[in-house]
C-alpha cells in the first residue's frame, strides 16, 4: 500500500462559474496530521466535501485511499470519518441511539455496534452521560460525541472541520489531545480551522488557504523560514554597554533591532541563544532574560497577507 | 459512468429510525387523535341515520363510508379526503429541511449510504406510519359497523371496503410527496409547511370552484343534444382531476357504490338526469371489479402522481449541496 492516503490534484470547484476552490493540490501521508488553514470562505469546508463526494469536483482529480470519491463515494465513506464543521445531532435521542443509527448506517453486526459504542463513547468521556438526550450536551461534548461518532466507525483517516471553533480552553485541550490520540493509533488526520495557534500545536504540515488557493504549504518551520525570512527570533533583556553592537556580530544574527530600554530583538537563522549569552557576558553586561520564538504561524499567517494583500489590491 | 454499491444501502436503517420518530412523536399523535375523533362523529351521524333507513339495501354496510346527513354533511370518506393531506402535510413538510436545520446531514451522508437511501426510507417511514393509523381507524370502523350495525359485512363488502383503503394509501402517498418535494426545495420547514398547506386548499378548496368556470372557457359550445353535455361534462371532469382529490372522490363514489356505473354519474344526477346503458338494468348492483376497472385510471393515476412527485424530489435532493 501506498503512503499516501489522500492525494488532490487540481481539485477545483465552481459556483456558478466563479472559483471557490481554485486549482488546490495536496498530499496526506498515512499518520499525518495536516491542517487546511485560513479565513472562513476560503474554501477549507468545500474542499473537504470534494473528497468526501459529498459535492461534485468541477475540475481536477482526488484519490481517497486509492478510490476515487465521484465514482466509489461507499468505499471512500466507508474507511473516512468526517466531522463537520459545528456537528449537529438528532437532539431528542440519546447519545447512545444517535450512535446506534450511524452505526446502523454504517453497517455493523448487532454485537459489533453495542461493543464499538461503549468503547467510543468510554474514549471520550461521554459514558456516564450516554443516555442523556443529546439536547442537554454542551458544545464541547458534542464534538466529543462526533470524535466517538468517528473513532466507532474505525476509520483510516479522520477529517474534522474546524473541531475547535466555540469551544473554550479547557474543553479545546482536550480535544486536541484526542486528536492526536487518534495520530497514534496509525489513523490520518486532515483537520481545517482559521484558530492558528490551537492548530499549530498538532498540525505535522499545513496549507495555509486563500481565494480559494493554497498560498502556502509545508511544516510551520519551513513555512517560518520562507515567510519571516530568518525564522527565530530572540529576545535579549540585558543591561550593559554597547550590547547591540556586539550581539549583531553575533553568527547567524540577521538583524538587531532595540525595541525598548535594555531590550534587544534578534533575528536570526538559528537558534544563537547560547552565543548571544555568551556575546552578552562578554561585554560585561547582566543577563535579565533570554528567550527564543518558535516561528508562529500567526506571525507568518500576518506578514504572508500583510505581503501578498498589498499585490492584490494592487 | 456506474456507481459502485447499492442505492438500497441503508434505507432499512434509515426506515426504522423515522418510523420510530414518527411512531412516538407528539405531532403524529396529534393528528391520529384528530382522524379518529372526527371520523368517529362522521361515522356515529351515519350510523343513527342507516338505523332509521328502512329501505333494504344490499350493501348497507358500505354506507358507513359514505353516509352523510343534515347533521353531518360530510361522510366518512369526504372527510378523509380532506384530513389525510393533512396528515401526509404534518408528517412531510420538514423531513428533508430539518435535517439542514439540525446540521445533521452532511454527518449522515459521510457515512457509506447514498442519497437515494435517505430519501426512500423517510418516504417509506411516513408512509408506513400514515398507513398504520389508517389501517387501525379502518378497522374500529368495521368493528363499530358490527356492533352497532348488528350484522356482518359481506365479502364483497369488506373487498370494496379494503380497495378503499389501499387507495387512501396511495391518496396519502401523493400528498407525503408533494409536502416531501416542498421541504426539499425550501430550507426552512415554516415556509415549506405554507406552501403545502396552501397548494392543499388550493387543490381541494378553490379548484373545485375553479375548473367548471375554466373548463367552460375552454369548451364554450351550446349545448344542444346529450352528446354535447357529456363532452362538456368530461371537458369539466378532466379539469377537475388536476387536484388529487377528485381522482380520490371518483374512486370513492364508485367502489364504495355498486350502483355507481360512471364517474359522471353523480354530476348528472345533479342536472336530473341518468346515464342509461344499452342493455343493463338501471340501479343493478356492478360486480366488485367492473367497478375496479371504471376507477383503474384514477388509482394509476394516483400511484403515478406520487411517483412523479417523488422524482422530482429526488432530482432536487441529488443537485443540493450538502452545506447550507
Amino acid at each position: 500500500m501506498s503512503d499516501v492516503v489522500i492525494d488532490a490534484q487540481g481539485l477545483t470547484k465552481r459556483y456558478n462559474g466563479a472559483p471557490a476552490v481554485d486549482n488546490v493540490s495536496f498530499t496526506v501521508a498515512r499518520g499525518e496530521i495536516f491542517g487546511l488553514l485560513g479565513p472562513n470562505g476560503a474554501g477549507k469546508t468545500t474542499t473537504i466535501l470534494m473528497l468526501l463526494g459529498l459535492t461534485e469536483i468541477s475540475s481536477g482529480a482526488a484519490r481517497v485511499l486509492g478510490h476515487d470519491p465521484v465514482r466509489e463515494p461507499l468505499a471512500v465513506k466507508r474507511r473516512v470519518g468526517y466531522l463537520p464543521d459545528s456537528v449537529g445531532f438528532y437532539d431528542y435521542l440519546s447519545a447512545r441511539d444517535n450512535l446506534r443509527y450511524t452505526a446502523r448506517l454504517i453497517g455493523f453486526s448487532e454485537a459489533e455496534r453495542e461493543a464499538r459504542i461503549a468503547d467510543a463513547l468510554q474514549r471520550v468521556d461521554l459514558a456516564e452521560v450516554a443516555g442523556n438526550r443529546v439536547g442537554t450536551y454542551s458544545r464541547g461534548m458534542r464534538q466529543r460525541l462526533g470524535l466517538a461518532e468517528i473513532l466507532m466507525k474505525n476509520v483510516a483517516i479522520a477529517i474534522l472541520d474546524e473541531p475547535t471553533s466555540g469551544l473554550d480552553p479547557q474543553a479545546t485541550l482536550e480535544l486536541l489531545e484526542m486528536i492526536r490520540g487518534l495520530k497514534r493509533e496509525g489513523v490520518s488526520v486532515l483537520l481545517s480551522s482559521h484558530l492558528l495557534d490551537r492548530v499549530q500545536s498538532v498540525c505535522d504540515r499545513v496549507a495555509l488557504f486563500q481565494d480559494g488557493r493554497i498560498a502556502l504549504m509545508g511544516t510551520v518551520a519551513e513555512l517560518g523560514r520562507q515567510v519571516l525570512g530568518g525564522g527565530f527570533a530572540v529576545e535579549v533583556e540585558a543591561e550593559g554597554q554597547g550590547l547591540a553592537e556586539r550581539l549583531a556580530q553575533v553568527p547567524g544574527v540577521t538583524s538587531v533591532e532595540t525595541t525598548g530600554p535594555d531590550r534587544v530583538r534578534l533575528l536570526a537563522d538559528r537558534d544563537v541563544r547560547p552565543d548571544a549569552a555568551a556575546a552578552v557576558v562578554h561585554a560585561g553586561g547582566r543577563l535579565r532574560r533570554l528567550s527564543v520564538e518558535e516561528p508562529s504561524l500567526e506571525a507568518i499567517y500576518t506578514r504572508y497577507f500583510h505581503d501578498h494583500g498589498a499585490q492584490h489590491a494592487a | 459512468m456506474r456507481r459502485e454499491g447499492s442505492p438500497w444501502r441503508g434505507v432499512g436503517a434509515v426506515f426504522l429510525k423515522e418510523l420510530s420518530d414518527h411512531l412516538t412523536g407528539a405531532r403524529m399523535f396529534v393528528l391520529e387523535w384528530l382522524i379518529v375523533l372526527t371520523a368517529a362523529a362522521a361515522v356515529y351521524v351515519s350510523i343513527q341515520q342507516i338505523k332509521n333507513t328502512s329501505a333494504e339495501d344490499p350493501f348497507l354496510f358500505l354506507r358507513l363510508f359514505t353516509q352523510a346527513s343534515e347533521q353531518m354533511p360530510l361522510s366518512f370518506a369526504t372527510l378523509l379526503s380532506f384530513l389525510v393531506p393533512l396528515v401526509a402535510i404534518g408528517l412531510g413538510f420538514d423531513l428533508v429541511n430539518s435535517e439542514h436545520s439540525r446540521r445533521t446531514l452532511s454527518r449522515i451522508l459521510s457515512q457509506p449510504i447514498y442519497r437515494d437511501a435517505l430519501l426512500f426510507g423517510k418516504f417509506l417511514a411516513a408512509l408506513a406510519a400514515i398507513g398504520i393509523s389508517l389501517v387501525a381507524l379502518w378497522l374500529l370502523l368495521i368493528g363499530l359497523g358490527i356492533f352497532t350495525l348488528g350484522l356482518p359485512p359481506s365479502g364483497e363488502e369488506i373487498a370494496r371496503a379494503l380497495v378503499m383503503l389501499v387507495v387512501t394509501i396511495f391518496y396519502a402517498g401523493v400528498w407525503l410527496a408533494l409536502a416531501m418535494l416542498l421541504s426539499t426545495v425550501f430550507r426552512s420547514p415554516a415556509t415549506a409547511a405554507l406552501a403545502a398547506l396552501g397548494l392543499w386548499l388550493f387543490l381541494t378548496i378553490l379548484w373545485p370552484i375553479f375548473s367548471p368556470w375554466m373548463a367552460g372557457l375552454v369548451a364554450s359550445r351550446e349545448i344542444t343534444s346529450a352528446e354535447d353535455l357529456l363532452s362538456a361534462l368530461s371537458v369539466r371532469q378532466a379539469f377537475a382531476r388536476a387536484s388529487p382529490s377528485a381522482l380520490f372522490g371518483e374512486i370513492v363514489s364508485v367502489v364504495l357504490d355498486p350502483s355507481v356505473r360512471s364517474t359522471q354519474q353523480p354530476m348528472l344526477a345533479a342536472l336530473g338526469l341518468a346515464l342509461i346503458e344499452r342493455g343493463s338494468i338501471p340501479g343493478a348492483p356492478l360486480p366488485f371489479l367492473q367497478s375496479i376497472l371504471i376507477v383503474w385510471g384514477q388509482i394509476v393515476g394516483l400511484i403515478a402522481a406520487t411517483i412523479l412527485l417523488f422524482v422530482a424530489d429526488y432530482v432536487v435532493f441529488q443537485r443540493q449541496e450538502v452545506r447550507a
